[in-house]
Formats: structure tokens, C-alpha cells, sequence
């Protein structure tokens, strides 16, 4: 009985104190009901990551070994963490780290640090791994495989660690536990401690995830120091061609970080990790964010003083771009190449979406028309009934005749549709863009049109995109690609800039803005739209012209209304509005997770693209709705309470107009 | 007698059975400032989106300039040269101050495409004639638009500067005639005694010819050289302010039927 009453007396003053400072709280007063909240999460997580089938999918890549596979085969007990097991352990971290958060508003006082979360943690943890654990248990019991196909013996066997359910039932919570505990530790330490754990963990990971990229782009590097003649034979359609591999100076270094059937070895995983912690710590206590205050000075500046540095800036970057593809692999260039294909695509979709803010649904067709257009005008393998006036322009230069044909085709039916769509507003206009990007690809697709495009067979034998002396452009060679897409995506990028800052840009925003407003302050809605639309639709044609030339043949396929979703997603992750955003938002959807069709840097993951578009997508509408890298407008409006609030706090918001002069003191002549 | 600038005619608008204006005929003369009076719902919002395009008339014509308006798009009515305010500011707020002015001239400027990419030197002209152009406009409410702010989104003003920005936004359309929607709603009596005086510099010192929806009466005497009292979408009276505001039908239509009258 007394320790009950001594236990509310302690809360009262906990109570009482804790308007006057910091509380400390006892290790085990956890909030209870959010921790199993979060357990429930990670549980639920868990298991649905078990029946999408990651573990089990990825359980072949090995990324970590602790034990050196190329000495010990097949250990029984597994010598290291594959992608599989990473899928799920990654999650006990994250939300361990998560239960912590807390929202401390001004005037509010944050709780202190310390054991308390460290048993959230684990609690988390332990609970989610009791989910884990019960649910080897109905795998064992029960046969589900025919509503869920990864219902499965092994799937049971992965998550036992094949030892049977006995095990799994303690050990995960255990383990599970043990990371949620990481996972909240990362809140407990010092700053500079947890940047550096933090690098040390991340670069791990990224080194053993994206070994081919490091394998590649190493050996790149290697080769191109070890023979710099490489880059003098600039006009040489491929580096690598017709040259003896040359070896990396590299090749040591690898071989010590890297198992030969891929992935860490425990003393790479040391050096590796070693390495990203001395720098980060390196960070924390030798330049101490210097180079942030710099760059935060520099970007403070007026932007006029900063036109000279821009320019220079500018400039090596475009060197950079250009020796790139030197010291980079044909994966590498691959992948730069298909990024650049979609970076034409989203920053056309961004003049649409992002800054005339008409929602175009249906935005593959133009990519079609162009990439039709091209296979079409340059192709022998072109459907029979074209009348023979209309040339095949194969030879040298052909593509850049054709390319100006595909601007006006697609100028064309970027009017054609766009004239009836673009009185619509909102929802309706969407769905009507929806609809007539199918309807593009199921023409091309139809049987009535087959003797013109080839139905679903599509047009092959599209010839490279020949420049004459400067070389030609084939999938073959993804340098050239590459050059291709960097040249036109810079097109792009100057007509976004250009148009932005113009009275046409001005006229656009304000369309987005209020429509009606705008058209009652003299704007021709209509006009205005139907040419954003129209310079949308011709960036696009541009990237399926380079398409089709790449591919070397195309099919309806290649069309689906998923590019024109991916290519929003794109958008709408970088940042809306914003040119730096949507090259971002390029770099990390299609390079890191892969286009429709395409792979990207995280291979392995193909399967569950999908999955993690949409996971991205939701997490993003929820915590960043801006994007990556967000327009200035954008992120004002979308948090214009933080954004006034902000700005009351530096005195830009006038109140009142107490205190102003007079205005007609200052009436103008 | 000076030009007729406006000319409505036998103006009636529907929606669905309610006649929201009934048989209007209503002008006004070049450099004129005319004030719209009546209670909510006479239909005073309405008669400014009819004139501006936003409503289509039933019946009836308007006649700007001697030419007919009806038919025509909002767009096509400001390149005209009439230009309006709202009486719920509807600014473009997370535009700059200085964009939401120069936006409002495109009726008025003609670079297109190929000028912005090449950076022609009429574009450089055009582009900075339109900014001089705004701020100019700007510059006509003091210092309150300019300077620092110019480059501030309009969702920072004040309530009071958000109203002379909307004026602002109207006149750099280069209009003719001037819609004001409520200009001084809101305002407390300082800010609403230095508007009129504005109202009255508009007119003396740009030109316009004015239309003034507004409920307040000191603003509406200062101010209008004619005052128009709608109700129930017909004209109740027209005149000076003091014919207008002793009408006995006017009165009636703000404050309800006296007493002794309702009974018999």
C-alpha cells in the first residue's frame, strides 16, 4: 500500500516540477501505449515485408561477411547478412529511433536523454520481433500459399533460421529488441558520436548495396589513371573497345574490401566503417561546419553578386559531366543514360505540372509520338503501308532531319489534345489526359493501324542516330547515350530557366495560383495553358526521338500510362516547380530504384520497384510534400502558417498600419 | 456633356428562377467616379462580373467605348480596358509583390517564346520596362509596396496593404475604367479616409474613369461624383449622394419599413 502512495506522490512532484525544468524520468516510466503502438507497427511491418517476399527474394545477395567466404564454403550458420535479412532488420532500428521523437515547440522543454528510451527501444523492438516470432508459428501451422504465394517452407525455414519456431519465438524479440535499443540509442549519444556511428553504418551498407557502382566506377577510375591516353581518343566510340583491360590500380584495394563472390569482408567492413567514422568525426571537431557557414553565406548573397561564381560553377560542372563517362563503366553510363531519358521527360512534365499546374495524366504520349515518330521516319522495319514519298532518313544526319519532323508532330498533337482538354479544370482535366494518353498507345497498339506501326510487334531495326564525324548513338553505347541525353537535357534545362523568368513563366504561375483571376487580369488562360502543354509535349518528344534511337526498337509497351506515373513521381519527389528538384528527384528515383523498365542502382530490388515508389511516395505527401528540393513558392504554400509565423518573428509581417506614412506624401508626379 | 464610357442596357441575369439583376440600365461618363450602393444580395458583385466577363448576361447589353462587351472572355474585357478588384482580396499570394503586378500586365506586353530563350533585346526592354512599370504602380501607395517588400509574397501583407495591392494589381492592367469591388472593406477609418483620397487620385492623376461598389457611406460622399442604390437586382435610385441617400425607397431598402406604414 505504501508504495503505491509514494508512487503518486512522485508523479505529483514529477507534476508540480515539471513547468520549472527538466524532468528526469525513471528508466521505466515508458509510455506505454505508444510503444506498443509502434511495436504493433514494426510487427505488422515485418510480416508484410515477409509476405511480399523480400527476405526471401533477396536472400541470395550477400552483403556482409563475418566469416571470409572464400576460405570457409557454405558455413552452416550463414557467414554474414544478406539483403534479405537487411530488409527486415533495418526496420526494429528505424523504429526504435522513431518512438523517441518527440515534438518540443517553443517554450516547451524537451525530456532528457537517456535510459527510458533505451528500454522504448527495445520495447519496440521486442514487440514487433514477438510478431515475427508468432507469425513463424501460423507459417508452421497453417498452409496459406494459395492467397499468399510467399507462404512458404522456406520462407519458414529463413525465419527460423532453420531451427524450427522454438527458436524464432525468443530470438527474434531478443534481436529485434537489441536493434530497437540501437535505434534509440542513436537519440541518447552526443552529437558527434551519432554522426559518426551513423556514417560508419551508412557506408557500410551503401559500399556492400552498390558494390558493382563502387566495382565499376573504381575500376574506371583505375583503368583511366593507369592509361590516360584514354581520354585523348575522345571520338572513339567506346573506351573500353578494342583496348586490353587494363589493370585497375585499384584491383588491391578491392580485393581486400571485397569477397569474390561480393560483398564485405569483415576487414573491409573495419576499413569501411573506420574510414566513414574518422571523417565524420573529422567533421564534428576539425572543420566544425565551416564549409555549411560558407556555403549558407555564399547562398545568402544577392544573386547578382553571384552571377560570376554561378558561371564558373556551371562550367565545371559541364567539364565534370563530359570526362565522366571516362572513368565510369558501361553500367554506370547505362543508368546515367536512361536518368537522362526521364530527366528530359520530367523536366517537361515540371513546365506543365509544376508550373502551369495543369495535372497531365497522359503525358507518355508524347513520348510515344516522339519515339514513334523517329522509328517511323528512320527505320527500314517500319510497318508496309507507308506511301514510299516518306523518306527513311538512315544516313548521316538523318536523326537531326528527323528530330525537327518529331517537333512539329509532337507540337501537333500536343495541340490536338490539348485544345479540348485544357478548358477542363482540376480532377476533370486529369482524367481526360488519362485517357487520351491510352488512347495514343492503344492506336499504336490497334490491328486498323498495324501496316503503319506494327501493332504489337512495334517497329525494330531503328538505326543509330548517325552524327556523321561526331560519331553515332546506339544502345551499344551508352557513352554516346549519354553525351546525347546530357546535351538535350541542358536544352531543357535552359528553355525551363528561360521560360520560368519571362512574362510567360509570370503568367503560368498565376494561372496556377487562382485560373479565374488570372483570366479576369488579362491573361489568356487558354493560350497559355494549351503552350505549356505544347512545350511540355515537345520535351518529351525529344526524349522518346533519343529513345528510340537508343532502344533500337519500339514497342506499345514501352508507353504505359506507369511512365507517365513514374515520370509524376519523379516531379513530385524532387520538388514541383523546381528544376534542381526534378534533376534530383531523377538521380534518385530512376538511378537509385530504376524506371518502369529500366534497372537502377538498387538491381536487386526490381521486384518490389512498385512497392517502394508508393512507399516513398506516401512518406513524402506526409512529411515533405514540397520534395527533395522544393520550389520556394511551393513549400510557402503548402506551410504558410510556418512560413508567416516566421516571418512575423523577423518583423517582415506588417500587422498594422500604425506608424506608416502618409501616402499621399509620397504620390508620384 | 462628356463621352458615355459604359452604356448598360435593359441588363437582366438569371440563375435558374432568381433574377439577380433585373432590367438595368445604368451609364457612365468618362472620368467619372460612380459609386454602387445597396444592401447584401442587390445583386452589386454580380453587376461587376457581368461587366468584367465572368457572367454572361440573360438579356441586355453593355456597351464599353460604344462597343458591345457581351460575348467577350474576362481576358478579352481587360485588354479592352476594364479592370476590377475582388471584393474577397484574391491576390496571387505566393507570388512576389512585385509579380503580382507585373503578371497583370501581360494583356499589355507581347514577348513570347522565342524572346525568352534567346534573351532578345526587346524581351530585356519589355522585361524591364514592365518592372518599372510596376513599380511605378507600386509607388503610388507610398512606400508600403516598395523597397524590401517588392520582393516578399504577398501572403505577408496586412490586411489593408493586401487591398491597395489588389488596386495596384488592376491598375497596371492600363485600363480605362476601374472596377473597385469594396476598396476600403475592412479598413479602419484612417486607412479608409487616405483610400478615398486615392480614389480621387486615381481619377485626377491617372485617368480612370471609376465604378466603387462600397458599403461605406463616408467613403461613397467624399468620393462619387453619382450613386447608383441597387436592390433586389433593379436600380432603386440614381443621383448625388444626397438625392440618393434621402430617397425614402433607399432608406427603406437599408433600414425595413417604418412602423406605422407596415400596419397599414
Amino acid at each position: 500500500m505504501s508504495d503505491i502512495t509514494n508512487d503518486v506522490l512522485t508523479t505529483e512532484l514529477a507534476d508540480s516540477i515539471g513547468e520549472l525544468g527538466e524532468v528526469a524520468k525513471s528508466a521505466f516510466d515508458v509510455d506505454g501505449e505508444r510503444v506498443l503502438r509502434f511495436g504493433g507497427l514494426l510487427a505488422l511491418a515485418l510480416v508484410f515485408i515477409s509476405l511480399a517476399g523480400m527476405p526471401e527474394g533477396l536472400d541470395g545477395r550477400q552483403i556482409l561477411y563475418w566469416i571470409n567466404p572464400d576460405t570457409y564454403v557454405n558455413h552452416p550458420d550463414g557467414q554474414g547478412l544478406s539483403l534479405g535479412y537487411l530488409s527486415l532488420l533495418m526496420w526494429p532500428v528505424l523504429l526504435g529511433w522513431a518512438v523517441g521523437n518527440e515534438i518540443v515547440l517553443e517554450g516547451m522543454v524537451a525530456s532528457k536523454r537517456g535510459t527510458r528510451d533505451l528500454v522504448s527501444g527495445f520495447l519496440v523492438g521486442a514487440v514487433g520481433g514477438l510478431g515475427l516470432g508468432v507469425f513463424t508459428i501460423l507459417l508452421n501451422a497453417f498452409d496459406l500459399r494459395d492467397p499468399l504465394v510467399n507462404w512458404s517452407e522456406d520462407l519458414y525455414v529463413l525465419l527460423t533460421f532453420n531451427r524450427g519456431w522454438s527458436l524464432a519465438i525468443w530470438l527474434w524479440p531478443l534481436l529485434s529488441g537489441g536493434l530497437g535499443a540501437f535505434g534509440a540509442a542513436m537519440r541518447v549519444m552526443p552529437d558527434f558520436a551519432r554522426k559518426a556511428v551513423l556514417s560508419a553504418v551508412l557506408a557500410v551498407l551503401a559500399l556492400s548495396i552498390f558494390q558493382f557502382l563502387v566495382d565499376d566506377l573504381l575500376g574506371g577510375v583505375g583503368e583511366t589513371m593507369a592509361d590516360p591516353g584514354r581520354i585523348s581518343n575522345f571520338f572513339e566510340s567506346d573506351p573500353s573497345e578494342g583496348r586490353p583491360r587494363v589493370d585497375s590500380v585499384f584491383d588491391g584495394l578491392i580485393d581486400f574490401t571485397y569477397a569474390k563472390t561480393g560483398g564485405l569482408r569483415l576487414q573491409g567492413i573495419i576499413l569501411v566503417g573506420v574510414v566513414a567514422a574518422g571523417l565524420s568525426l573529422l567533421g564534428s571537431f576539425v572543420t566544425r561546419g565551416r564549409f555549411k557557414t560558407a556555403r549558407k553565406e555564399y547562398f545568402d548573397r544577392p544573386v547578382a553578386e553571384r552571377t560570376q561564381s554561378t558561371a564558373i560553377l556551371m562550367f565545371v560542372t559541364a567539364l565534370l559531366l563530359i570526362i565522366l563517362p571516362f572513368f565510369t563503366g558501361k553500367i554506370i553510363n547505362e543508368l546515367l543514360a536512361n536518368v537522362g531519358i526521364f530527366l528530359l521527360l520530367a523536366l517537361g512534365l515540371n513546365i506543365v505540372v509544376g508550373l502551369a499546374g495543369i495535372l497531365d495524366l497522359g503525358y507518355v504520349a508524347f513520348f510515344a509520338v516522339g519515339g514513334y515518330t523517329t522509328a517511323v521516319l528512320t527505320s527500314v522495319g517500319r510497318g508496309e503501308n507507308w506511301p514510299s514519298w516518306v523518306p527513311i532518313l538512315d544516313g548521316p544526319g538523318g536523326w537531326l532531319i528527323t528530330l525537327v519532323l518529331v517537333v512539329l508532330f509532337a507540337a501537333m498533337t500536343g495541340l490536338l489534345i490539348g485544345a479540348p482538354v485544357i478548358r477542363m479544370r482540376g480532377d476533370y482535366l486529369a482524367i481526360v489526359t488519362l485517357g487520351f494518353g491510352e488512347i495514343i498507345r492503344i492506336l499504336f497498339l490497334s490491328d486498323w493501324l498495324k501496316g503503319y506501326f506494327g501493332g504489337a510487334q512495334g517497329i525494330t531495326n531503328i538505326p543509330s542516330a548517325d552524327f556523321g564525324p561526331l560519331g553515332a548513338v546506339n544502345g551499344i553505347d551508352p557513352r554516346s547515350v549519354f553525351y546525347l541525353v546530357l546535351v538535350f537535357s541542358a536544352i531543357a534545362i535552359y528553355v525551363s530557366w528561360r521560360l520560368e523568368h519571362s512574362r510567360l513563366g509570370r503568367a503560368w504561375m498565376a494561372i496556377r495560383e487562382d485560373e479565374s483571376v488570372a483570366e479576369a487580369m488579362g491573361i489568356n488562360t487558354v493560350n497559355m495553358k494549351l503552350m505549356a502543354f505544347v512545350v511540355g509535349a515537345v520535351l518529351a518528344s525529344f526524349s522518346g526521338a533519343i529513345f528510340s534511337a537508343k532502344v533500337g526498337s519500339i514497342f506499345p509497351t514501352s508507353f504505359l500510362i506507369l511512365v507517365s506515373i513514374i515520370i509524376l513521381v519523379v516531379v513530385i519527389v524532387g520538388g514541383m516547380g523546381n528544376i534542381m528538384g526534378v534533376i534530383v528527384g531523377s538521380l534518385v528515383l530512376i538511378g537509385v530504384l530504376g524506371g518502369p523498365k529500366q534497372p537502377g542502382l538498387l538491381q536487386e530490388f526490381s521486384e518490389y520497384k512498385l512497392l517502394i515508389y508508393g512507399a516513398l511516395l506516401i512518406w513524402m505527401m506526409l512529411k515533405r510534400p514540397e520534395g527533395l528540393v522544393p520550389n520556394v513558392r511551393r513549400s510557402r504554400e503548402l506551410h504558410q502558417d510556418e512560413f508567416l509565423q516566421d516571418a512575423w518573428l523577423k518583423g517582415e509581417v506588417d500587422t498594422d498600419d500604425e506608424g506608416d506614412e502618409v501616402a499621399t506624401e509620397v504620390a508620384p508626379a | 456633356m462628356s463621352e458615355r464610357i459604359l452604356d448598360i442596357q435593359n441588363l437582366s441575369v438569371t440563375f435558374g428562377g432568381l433574377h439577380a439583376l433585373r432590367d438595368l440600365n445604368f451609364h457612365v461618363d468618362e472620368g467619372e467616379i460612380v459609386g454602387v450602393i445597396g444592401p447584401n444580395g442587390a445583386g452589386k458583385t454580380t453587376f461587376f462580373n457581368m461587366i468584367s466577363g465572368m457572367v454572361t448576361p440573360t438579356s441586355g447589353d453593355i456597351l464599353f467605348e460604344g462597343k458591345s462587351l457581351i460575348g467577350l472572355d474576362p481576358n478579352q474585357v481587360t485588354q479592352r480596358g476594364i479592370s476590377r478588384t475582388f471584393q474577397n482580396v484574391r491576390l496571387f499570394a505566393n507570388m512576389t509583390i512585385a509579380e503580382n503586378v507585373m503578371v497583370s500586365q501581360h494583356c499589355r506586353t507581347k514577348q513570347g517564346v522565342w524572346g525568352a530563350l534567346f534573351n532578345t533585346p526587346s524581351f530585356r526592354k519589355e522585361e524591364a520596362e514592365i518592372r518599372a512599370h510596376a513599380e511605378k504602380v507600386l509607388g503610388f501607395f507610398g512606400t508600403r509596396l516598395i523597397g524590401y517588400r517588392l520582393e516578399q509574397p504577398a501572403s505577408v501583407l496586412s490586411y489593408a496593404n493586401r487591398r491597395r495591392l489588389e488596386i495596384a494589381r488592376a491598375m497596371a492592367t492600363s485600363p480605362r475604367l476601374l472596377l473597385l469591388d469594396e476598396p476600403v472593406a475592412g479598413m479602419n477609418p484612417k486607412e479608409s479616409a487616405e483610400l478615398t483620397d486615392l480614389i480621387g487620385k486615381l481619377r485626377s492623376e491617372w485617368g480612370f474613369t471609376i465604378v466603387m461598389i462600397e458599403h461605406d457611406m463616408n467613403v461613397v460622399r467624399d468620393v462619387s461624383d453619382r450613386v447608383v442604390c441597387l436592390d433586389h437586382g433593379e436600380t432603386l435610385a440614381q443621383g448625388s449622394f444626397d438625392e440618393v441617400s434621402n430617397d425614402p425607397e433607399v432608406i427603406e431598402a437599408y433600414l425595413g419599413r417604418p412602423l406605422e406604414k407596415q400596419k397599414s
